[in-house]
């Protein structure tokens, strides 16, 4: 039908509309969940941390470490599950249930690789960008929520941020994003793809999606860890 | 002409098609007639190719079908157009995006300007060419199985397929999509396929009529040889719509000239 480049390109252009609606749509909700997440962890450290021995900067090492390594990635994931997962599995549905998804296939038009493949690729190209911006938002979150609260001074929260770093921990959390996305994609739109019955049923593929993926990334997430720290 | 040949499918041990063998004509309006679960849909699916039949075989024009190489099914198919029975448009494009997408998909060497003037052709033909720039969640259900119709035909279609082409229509629109239908059929001498169970359609567009009966093909012939069917199924079929019965009663009480009485008005635009 198409011929290789042709093919290229409509993939090439289906992955650059599912990017945007991916990025798009969820930069509130994780910029917001990761402020506060960072805002929280500080304040929580920063609690416990009352032992006069262990100097104040401890509390930015102690964010940084936190929100890197697993908040960042994973409670973002976790979100992204509800915002993407459920996207996905009930716009595949919707079109399976309507026969959008038929229509496709009468036309000799490979329904999967047009609509499964884009979304999967779109979800692990984004997902980590989605996560650096939240390891910055969450520290920028912490560090607002120290300062204003007055439990940290901002040169001591800056000293800590910036001691012993370890750029490999940065390199995991974006692996686990990867991961991530593939689940919550690959999950999602098995769901959705494979819908039967109503608009009853799109529903409850999205509910499928969402918690299967949730489970899915927990286990990975320990998995992962175990085998890549 | 697209042959049918001994077609059987089952699902888990359910024979729905019981070997079923048919013609459908080039230039001519086909009709798939027969009640509820007797596998029209399923046998629709599998001349597509949306499903494999377990046995039998379906050539088009002379090119085999089923078991196939890819490339060669992928060549019938895009000489296949098809009106979903909820019209199945993609909802996140505009009706004229939609009429456009097979065109982009399929013909990749028609240049932009080609591919709009197409569109508005099409469009134009089923009567849309003011509702391009609108969503298909904005028009009404009539609307929708134009933009169907028009993107079916956008590629040039030889062979064009509908589901229920007027289920969830009042009848005026049924009719006006029906005439439709045949209109494009006999103007570009396609072969096209129709699933019904409306007796008006029977009677309007049914140029060649096959009636099928749990899973088997009890009678074929065309609009004028219908009534006078010697199939017990059929006429049970026929008989069973109220419309039917209804002129039989006028014909019996005031003779043919009654019928005159049921004739429809002249429709107007839909
Ligand atoms: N994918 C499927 N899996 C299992 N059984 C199926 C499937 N599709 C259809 N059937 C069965 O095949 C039979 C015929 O279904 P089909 O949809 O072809 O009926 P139909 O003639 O189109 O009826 P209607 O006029 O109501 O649309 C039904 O009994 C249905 O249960
Ligand atoms: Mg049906």
């Amino acid at each position: 039908m198409l011929s290789r480049s042709e093919r290229f390109k409509v993939l090439w252009r289906r992955f650059f509309e599912e990017a945007t609606n991916i990025g798009v749509n969820s930069l509130f909700v994780v910029g917001l969940v990761a402020v506060f997440i960072g805002a929280v962890t500080c304040v929580q450290i920063a609690y416990n941390l009352t032992n006069p021995l262990i100097p104040k900067s401890t509390i930015g090492y102690m964010v940084r470490e936190m929100t890197v390594l697993e908040m960042a990635p994973t409670l973002t994931s976790i979100v992204l599950a509800g915002k993407v997962g459920s996207s996905i599995a009930g716009g595949l549905g919707t079109m399976r249930i309507t026969e959008q998804i038929s229509a496709l296939e009468v036309m000799g038009i490979n329904s999967s690789s047009y609509l499964v493949l884009p979304r999967i690729l779109a979800s692990m190209f984004m997902f980590p960008l989605l996560v650096i911006l939240a390891m910055a938002l969450a520290i920028i979150g912490g560090y607002l929520a120290g300062t204003l609260t007055g439990n940290i001074t901002p040169q001591d929260y800056i000293e800590g941020i910036r001691s012993d770093f370890v750029p490999y921990n940065i390199l995991f959390a974006l692996i686990k994003a990867v991961v991530f996305a593939f689940i919550i994609s690959g999950v999602s739109a098995f769901k959705g793809f494979y819908t039967e019955g109503g608009a009853l049923e799109v529903g409850t593929a999205s509910t499928d999606a969402v918690t299967n993926s949730i489970i899915a990334i927990l286990i990975a997430d320990f998995v992962l860890a175990a085998v890549l720290l | 002409m697209i042959e049918i040949s001994n077609i059987e499918k089952s699902f888990d041990g359910n024979q729905v098609l019981k070997g079923i063998s048919c013609t459908l004509e080039t230039g001519k309006c086909n009709l798939l007639l027969g009640g509820s679960g007797t596998g029209k849909s399923v046998l629709l699916s599998c001349i597509v190719g949306l499903m494999k039949p377990d046995i039998g075989s379906i050539t088009f024009d002379g090119t085999m079908f089923t078991n196939s190489k890819v490339d060669i099914r992928q060549e019938i198919r895009r000489k296949i157009g098809m009106l979903f029975q909820g019209s199945a448009l993609f909802d996140s494009m505009t009706v004229a995006k939609n009429v456009e997408f097979p065109l982009e998909m399929l013909t990749p060497e028609m240049t932009p300007e080609e591919r709009r003037d197409r569109v508005e052709f099409c469009l134009k033909r089923v009567g849309l060419e003011n509702a391009g720039n609108k969503m298909p969640s904005e028009i009404s259900g009539g609307m929708k199985k134009r933009v169907g119709i028009a993107r079916a035909i956008a590629p040039n279609c030889t062979y064009l397929f509908c589901d229920e082409p007027n289920s969830g229509l009042d009848p005026a629109t049924s009719i006006k999509i029906d005439e439709l239908i045949q209109e494009i059929t006999h103007e570009y001498n396609i072969t096209t396929t129709i699933i019904t169970h409306d007796m008006n359609s029977v009677v309007g567009i049914g140029d060649h009529i096959i009636f099928l009966h749990k899973g088997k093909k009890l009678w074929d012939g065309d609009k004028e040889h219908i009534l006078n069917a010697e199939v017990p199924e059929l006429r049970e079929f026929i008989f069973s719509s109220s419309l039917v019965r209804a002129a039989k009663r006028v014909e019996q009480e005031d003779g043919p000239a009654g019928l005159q009485h049921l004739a429809a008005e002249p429709l107007s635009e839909v």
